[in-house]
């Protein structure tokens, strides 16, 4: 009850000198709208990796040479145990969580064909790729286990680089040099757009593993090999699975670490969000310093408005308020303005976000854990900067404080 | 240098007493009232209040006791700016720990009505002229029934008009049986009062009863028949 007329007190207290009342908790507004906003832009960006690694096609499986810990340092000529197809053969025979199957072979160079020439990747996958990647052809075919058996020299091109050299015309059937090697066009691929590494998924050629290895990258050595587990929820055995396989295919005695590594889609998404978390965290650090500087703006004008209101407090000290009195109503004012703060800066974090989402490329997502923290946050600065100019008030000798102009 | 404002001062006042302090600016007045009202301890010597020893109290003590005891005026009136007479008046409730009074806006309204400004209550202290600031202030000093109104100089900052009203004021109020302690330095007011304490250099000189108090409502008269002649 009586809670409540402290709490209406302050409250009048604070609306009969508003502009200064809103001036004390711009800080706090600004603080506070900076931290959501600033964690939502991390979380947009996280958002959307996450989501351009999804498009990457459930079940998704990678392995690559190396292991996992040795984070790409070279340990010596020879060290590393590339892969062939050998393991890749082993994989297709043996596995029984295995959906889909594709090695990758890397290669690239100069293209001619169409109109002109252009200068990019070709990777050489079997014919589950499309499948793995989710991908889909805008219009042709792609090859066959015909085509990797027979090494036939036929590409599919990516939506980009048929826009570079076939840029009226349709591709199929057309001849173009890779590298000097002629590759018959059977088809074109749909444009699918920049992923959040920046790489182009459109700017490439898809041929047969077996004809790049043979004609364009050296014959032995893939590059890495990607699979699709049967179902997500049979993911860690289709894993455990591949790992055993390969062990067996690289001679690897039981005790001795994985000279490869195997990353599923969680694991990718993991990886490329580790560096939008660390800039989440950059971001928000920064922005809860500008919600500190609030807090000492809440005190440096706290500790003004207990000077200007001594002839006030020592009016109530006069007529039978404790100190304690005094400490709770000035702590009141405080914690209300920068709860209210708070407030203020929360919907104008969803305002800032709004504008992001619709007129910008910078998505920003909103999570209710960050609007509780920075509420609170909030509450917590207007109790602590607040104290001191409180206690200020509260220890002040009512006699002096009566004589004060 | 120890400078003593007072220098032993024996003094006894009883209930229903209307007593005017005076001295000269210096005399110890201040202290004096300082002590009287709990806002200052004596450094030697003791002051019961309503039969209570009020010395070795802590602070918290002395609040309770300005709080429920003692109801102060003041010469500047100290009224909370932006804030309605009835809020006013309300405060001193606000810190009773004994929460004496239940219902505390209804028992605001009474004693404006009391002195007079029952018409008055939504209004801000900027909207009032200083006679009827310093009435909210009185009713301020009332609202908890205190044992004792502790006036410094209370129509210092008034009119010759105004200033008997309110001395009209404190009269009614002491008739109606409330104990009165103030503060002047005019005799001419002073002689409102029912007994003169006069003191110097921190002593009691003069402490003497006054026979026929000047009456408020003839001064008044005075006042008003004077404006006429003036006018003519």
């Amino acid at each position: 009850m009586k809670f409540k007329k402290i709490i209406i007190a302050a409250i009048k207290s604070i609306l009969k000198s508003r502009m200064r009342s809103l001036l004390t908790a711009l800080g706090i507004i600004i603080g506070v709208a900076a931290v959501i906003v600033m964690v939502s832009i991390g979380e947009g960006a996280q958002r959307q990796v996450e989501t351009q690694i999804a498009s990457l096609g459930s079940n998704l499986i990678i392995i690559y040479p190396g292991a996992s810990n040795s984070g790409g340092i070279n340990k010596g000529a020879g060290s590393i145990n590339r892969f062939t197809m050998e393991d890749v053969d082993k994989i297709t025979n043996e596995a029984v969580y295995i959906k889909s199957l594709s090695p990758v072979v890397r290669s690239g160079g100069q293209v001619i064909g169409g109109i002109g020439n252009w200068n990019t990747s070709i990777l050489g996958v079997s014919p589950d790729y499309l499948d793995i990647r989710s991908w889909v052809l805008a219009s042709g075919e792609f090859f066959t286990s015909k085509d990797i058996v027979a090494r036939s020299k036929v590409c599919v091109l990516g939506s980009d680089v048929k826009k570079n050299l076939f840029p009226d015309d349709d591709p199929i059937g057309a001849l173009i040099r890779i590298r000097n090697v002629p590759f018959k066009v059977i088809g074109v691929l749909q444009e699918k757009g920049q992923t959040a590494m920046g790489v182009s998924n459109d700017d490439l050629i898809l041929a047969p593993s077996s004809t790049v290895l043979d004609r364009l990258s050296g014959g032995r050595f893939i590059n890495y090999i990607q699979a699709s587990a049967t179902s997500l929820a049979l993911m860690p055995e289709a894993q455990t699975e591949l790992t055993r396989i390969m062990r067996e295919s690289h001679n690897i005695h039981t005790g001795e670490d994985n000279d490869f590594t195997i990353m599923n889609q969680a694991d990718l998404a993991d990886a490329a969000t580790a560096t939008t978390k660390v800039l989440t965290l950059l971001l928000g650090s920064v922005a809860g310093v500008s919600l500190i500087v609030g807090g000492i703006g809440i005190m440096n004008i706290m500790l003004v408005s207990v000077t200007e209101r001594t002839r006030e407090i020592g009016i109530r000290l006069s007529i039978g308020a404790k100190a304690a009195d005094i400490l709770v109503q000035f702590l009141t004012e405080s914690v209300i303005l920068s709860f209210a703060g708070g407030l203020i800066g929360i919907f104008l974090a969803f305002g800032v976000a709004y504008i992001l989402n619709n007129f910008t490329s910078q998505p920003a997502v909103i999570q209710p854990v960050i609007i509780f923290v920075s509420f609170a946050f909030s509450g917590a600065v207007g109790v602590f900067f607040g104290f001191y100019p409180a206690r200020k008030a509260a220890n002040l000798n009512p006699i002096d404080a009566l004589r004060y102009e | 240098m120890v400078v003593n404002a007072l220098k032993g001062i024996n003094l006894k006042i009883c209930q229903g007493e209307f007593v005017a302090i005076m001295g000269a600016s210096g005399s110890g007045k201040s202290t004096f009232m300082n002590i009287i009202g709990c806002l200052d301890q004596p450094t030697s010597g003791e002051y019961l209040l309503d039969d209570v020893l009020t010395s070795k109290m802590n602070r918290n003590q002395y609040s309770e006791i300005r709080n429920q005891k003692i109801g102060f005026v003041f010469q500047g009136f100290n009224l909370l700016a932006r804030t309605s007479a009835l809020e006013n008046v309300e405060l001193p409730l606000m810190y009773d720990t004994l929460h004496r009074i239940k219902d505390s806006k209804k028992k605001a309204v009474e004693v404006l009505q009391r002195v007079g400004l029952g018409d008055r209550m939504d209004h801000f202290s900027s909207q009032l002229s200083g006679g009827q600031q310093q009435r909210v202030a009185i009713a301020r000093a009332l609202v908890n029934e205190p044992a004792l109104i502790l006036a410094d100089e209370p129509t210092g900052n008034l009119d010759s008009k105004t200033s008997v009203e309110v001395f009209g004021l404190f009269q009614k109020l002491n008739e109606e049986g409330i104990t009165i302690v103030l503060v002047t330095h005019e005799r001419d007011y002073a002689n409102f009062a029912k007994r003169i304490v006069e003191l110097k250099d921190g002593k009691i000189i003069k402490d003497h009863i006054i026979e026929h108090p000047l009456i408020a409502s003839e001064e008044m008269l005075k006042l008003n028949s004077e404006e006429l002649v003036d006018a003519v």
